[in-house]
C-alpha cells in the first residue's frame, strides 16, 4: 500500500525536498510558493487531520486515563491485588465499598486486580512496540538499502514466519523459555513481531532508494548512513509510526491469550488473561469475573487501534482505506 | 499452470523443512524432554537411560532431526514420549475435526464479509458503513478467547432460564450422537458457537478488504461504461464490479489460513473440541516434543497448500496474471 503511495506521489506534485511524504497538492495555494514553511505546514496538515479524527481524539483521552491508572495502580486501586475481603465475597459490580468490577468467591476486588493487570498489559504492549520497531527499522533499512545477504536472510525469515501460525510458535517459545514475568514475555513476542515491521521498512526503503533526491544527496557527497537515517528514514516515518501503534494492540491481545492459556505471565503476577482464566470456573453465575477484565482489554485495544487509524489517515492522505 | 504448481511445491519443501528444523533445534536447545519424567517419583535411572537411548536423545541435534524425519514415512511420526500410542492416528482424527470447524467458519465468513463489504462500499459513509467499520474495530480489538467465553455465558444462561438448549457450549458431539442426519444436526449444534467465535475476526478482516477493493473498482471506467450502456444497477454491482473486487479478497482468505488455525487453538481450548488446537495445547502442556513437531509439520504443509491454492486462484480469477 505504501509503495503505491510513493509511486503515485510524483504525479500529483513535485516531491517535497525533505520531511513528510504527503503530496503537496492539498496545500493551501498561498503557502505553496514558500519552500521554507513547507515542512511546518505539512506538520500542520497532519495535526489538523489528526485532531479532526474524533474516534482517535476520544481514544487518546481514554487511553491516557488508562495509562495513568496503570502507572499509579497503587494509588488508584482501592484494594491490593491479592487482598481478600472476607465480608465481600462474590459481589456483583457496585459502587458500594468501591467494588466497581465486583469481587470473586474469595473476596478479592476485581477492579483492583484489573488495574494491576492493565499495568502488565501496557508494559508488554509498549515493550514489544519499542523493541520490534527498533530492530525492525534497522534491519529493514539495511535490507532495503543494501539488498544482499541481509535482505536474503530477512526474506527467508519472512517465509518461515508465514508458514507457521504465529500463535503456535509463540506458545512453543513461551512454553520452552518459560513465560513468567512481563519483560520476558515482551521479549518473546518482539522476537517474532519485528519481522513484520522489517518487511514494511524494507518495502519503503526499496522504493525510496530509487528517488531523485537520494541521487542528489549521494551526488553532493552524503555517506550511506547519512542517506539512510537523515534522508530516507524521515520519509518512511509514516508507516513505521502507524505500525508501531498497531503492534501495541496486537501484542496486548497475544499476551492476554498466552496468559489465558497458562503460558504467558504467570501468577502471582497480575495479567488480564490470567484473570479471565481465573474467573472461568464461576463465570455462568459470576459473569463479571470474565466480562470486566475482557472489557478492559477491548477498551485498551480499541483505543490503540483508533489512534493508529487516525495516524494513518493523517499521515497518508492518498490512502482511503482503514483496515 | 501445472509446471508452476509443481515448481511452487518443490520450492516450498525446503522452507517447510527449514522451519521444522529450526523449531526442532530450538526445542532441543531449550527443553529437556525428560525433565518431567525425571521428576516422577517412581522412575529409576535405568528407565531414564532406556528412554534416552531408544529415543536417540544422546545423539547430536542434527542426527536426532534426521532420525525424526526418517520416522515420518514408515512410522507416521512415531509414538508419544510417555507411552507407546501412535501419533499419526490421533493427528488424523483431530485434523478432520478441525477442518470441519475451520472450513465451515471460513465459508460463512467469506459470504458474510463479501456482503458487508459490498454494501458498505455501495453506501460509503452511510450509517451501515459506519456500523460495519465499528464492528470491524471491535473484532480486531477483542480477544478471541474472551468472545468465546461470553458466548458460553450467554447460552448457558439461556438454557438455565428457559430450559431450551439451542447450541451446546462444549464438546464435539453428544455422548450418543446418532447416525446420518441426526449426527450432523448434533454436530452443528455443537460447532455453532465455535464457528461464530472464529468468524468474528475473519469477518472483521475480510470485510475491510472487500470494502476497500470494492471502492477501488466501483469508481473505475469500465463500471461507469457498464452503467452508461443502461445495465441495471444490480447487474453492474454483481457482475461487473464485485467479480473484480473479489480477486484480492480470495488471496487474503487463503493467505490467512495460518492465522485461522492459530484462532482454532484458542477456540478449541475454550469449547473443549477434540481438534488440532486442543491437541497442540495438551501436548505443549506435557512438554512432549514429538506430537508438537508432528503438529507443526502438518500445519506448515496445510498453510503451504492454502498459499498455493491462493496463487492458483489468483491466476484463474485474473487472466492478466500468467504462470509459465
Amino acid at each position: 500500500m505504501t509503495d503505491d503511495l510513493r509511486a503515485r506521489a510524483p504525479e500529483t506534485a513535485a516531491p517535497a525536498p525533505r520531511g513528510g511524504d504527503a503530496p503537496s497538492a492539498v496545500l493551501p495555494a498561498e503557502e505553496a510558493g514558500h519552500a521554507e514553511i513547507l515542512a511546518r505546514s505539512q506538520w500542520q496538515l497532519f495535526r489538523r487531520k489528526f485532531l479532526r479524527h474524533k474516534a482517535a481524539m476520544v481514544s487518546i483521552v481514554v487511553l491516557t486515563a488508562i495509562v495513568l491508572a496503570a502507572i499509579f495502580a497503587e494509588q488508584v486501586a482501592p484494594y491490593g491485588f491479592n487482598e481478600i475481603n472476607v465480608l465481600d465475597r462474590g459481589i456483583r459490580p457496585t459502587v458500594e465499598n468501591q467494588h466497581f468490577f465486583g469481587t470473586d468467591r474469595l473476596g478479592r476486588d476485581y477492579f483492583s486486580r484489573v488495574v494491576f493487570g492493565m499495568r502488565t498489559s501496557l508494559l508488554v504492549g509498549g515493550l514489544v512496540a519499542l523493541l520490534s520497531t527498533a530492530v525492525g527499522t534497522v534491519i529493514g533499512a539495511i535490507a532495503g538499502f543494501y539488498r544482499g545477504w541481509v535482505d536474503a536472510i530477512l526474506m527467508r525469515m519472512t517465509d518461515l514466519v508465514l508458514i507457521l501460525p504465529g500463535l503456535a510458535v509463540l506458545l512453543v517459545a513461551a512454553a520452552l523459555l518459560g513465560g513468567g514475568d512481563p519483560i520476558k514475555v515482551g521479549f518473546i513476542l518482539a522476537g517474532l513481531i519485528w519481522v513484520q515491521l522489517a518487511r514494511i521498512v524494507r518495502g519503503t526503503f526499496l522504493s525510496l532508494r530509487e528517488k531523485e533526491y537520494i541521487e542528489a544527496a549521494r551526488a553532493s557527497g552524503a555517506g550511506d548512513l547519512r542517506i539512510m537515517f537523515r534522508h530516507m528514514l524521515p520519509n518512511s516515518m509514516g508507516p513505521i509510526i502507524v505500525n508501531a501503534t498497531l503492534v501495541v494492540a496486537t501484542a496486548i491481545l497475544i499476551e492476554a491469550t498466552l496468559s489465558f492459556l497458562g503460558f504467558g505471565v504467570q501468577p502471582p503476577r497480575p495479567a488480564l488473561g490470567a484473570l479471565i482464566n481465573d474467573g472461568r470456573s464461576a463465570m455462568t453465575t459470576d459473569w463479571w469475573l470474565v466480562v470486566m477484565p475482557g472489557l478492559t482489554l477491548v477498551a485498551i485495544c480499541l483505543c490503540v487501534n483508533f489512534i493508529g487509524d487516525g495516524l494513518r489517515d493523517a499521515l497518508d492522505p492518498t490512502q482511503q482505506e482503514t483496515v | 499452470m501445472a509446471t508452476y504448481a509443481l515448481r511452487r511445491v518443490l520450492v516450498s519443501i525446503p522452507v517447510v523443512l527449514a522451519s521444522t528444523f529450526l523449531v526442532f533445534f530450538f526445542v532441543s536447545l531449550t527443553g529437556d524432554p525428560l525433565a518431567d519424567l525425571r521428576a516422577a517419583p517412581n522412575i529409576s535411572q535405568a528407565q531414564l537411560d532406556f528412554v534416552r537411548e531408544s529415543r536417540g536423545l544422546d545423539q547430536p541435534t542434527a542426527v536426532q532431526y534426521v532420525r525424526w524425519l526418517q520416522s515420518i514415512p514408515g512410522d507416521g511420526f512415531g509414538t508419544y514420549l510417555r507411552n507407546d500410542n501412535r501419533i499419526w492416528p490421533d493427528l488424523q482424527r483431530v485434523l478432520g475435526n478441525t477442518l470441519q470447524l475451520v472450513i465451515a467458519a471460513e465459508i460463512l465468513s467469506i459470504i458474510v464479509a463479501i456482503t458487508l463489504g459490498v454494501v458498505s462500499a455501495k453506501r460509503q459513509y452511510s450509517f451501515f458503513d459506519y456500523s460495519t467499520t465499528t464492528f470491524s474495530f471491535f473484532g480486531f480489538s477483542m480477544p478471541v478467547f474472551w468472545f468465546a467465553l461470553i458466548l458460553q455465558i450467554i447460552f448457558v444462561n439461556i438454557f438455565l432460564a428457559t430450559d431450551v438448549r439451542i447450541f451446546y457450549t462444549a464438546n464435539l458431539s453428544a455422548p450418543n450422537p446418532g447416525t446420518g442426519l441426526a449426527f450432523w444436526v448434533d454436530r452443528f449444534r455443537h460447532l455453532a458457537l465455535p464457528i461464530m467465535t472464529l468468524m468474528v475476526i475473519s469477518v472483521a478482516t475480510y470485510s475491510r478488504y472487500m470494502r476497500a477493493s470494492m471502492l477501488e473498482v466501483i469508481h473505475s471506467d469500465y463500471v461507469r461504461t457498464a452503467r452508461a450502456k443502461g445495465l441495471r444497477e444490480g447487474t453492474v454491482t454483481v457482475k461487473h464490479a464485485m467479480r473484480n473486487a473479489l480477486i484480492p479478497v480470495v488471496t487474503i482468505t487463503a493467505l490467512s489460513f495460518g492465522t485461522v488455525l492459530g484462532g482454532a487453538i484458542v477456540t478449541e481450548t475454550v469449547f473443549g473440541l477434540d481438534g488440532m488446537g486442543l491437541y497442540f495445547i495438551r501436548y505443549l502442556g506435557q512438554r512432549d516434543p514429538y506430537p508438537i513437531m508432528a503438529w507443526l509439520l502438518v500445519t506448515a504443509v496445510a498453510v503451504v497448500i492454502a498459499n498455493l491454492v491462493a496463487d492458483l486462484l489468483y491466476g484463474f480469477l485474473d487472466p492478466r496474471i500468467r504462470y509459465d
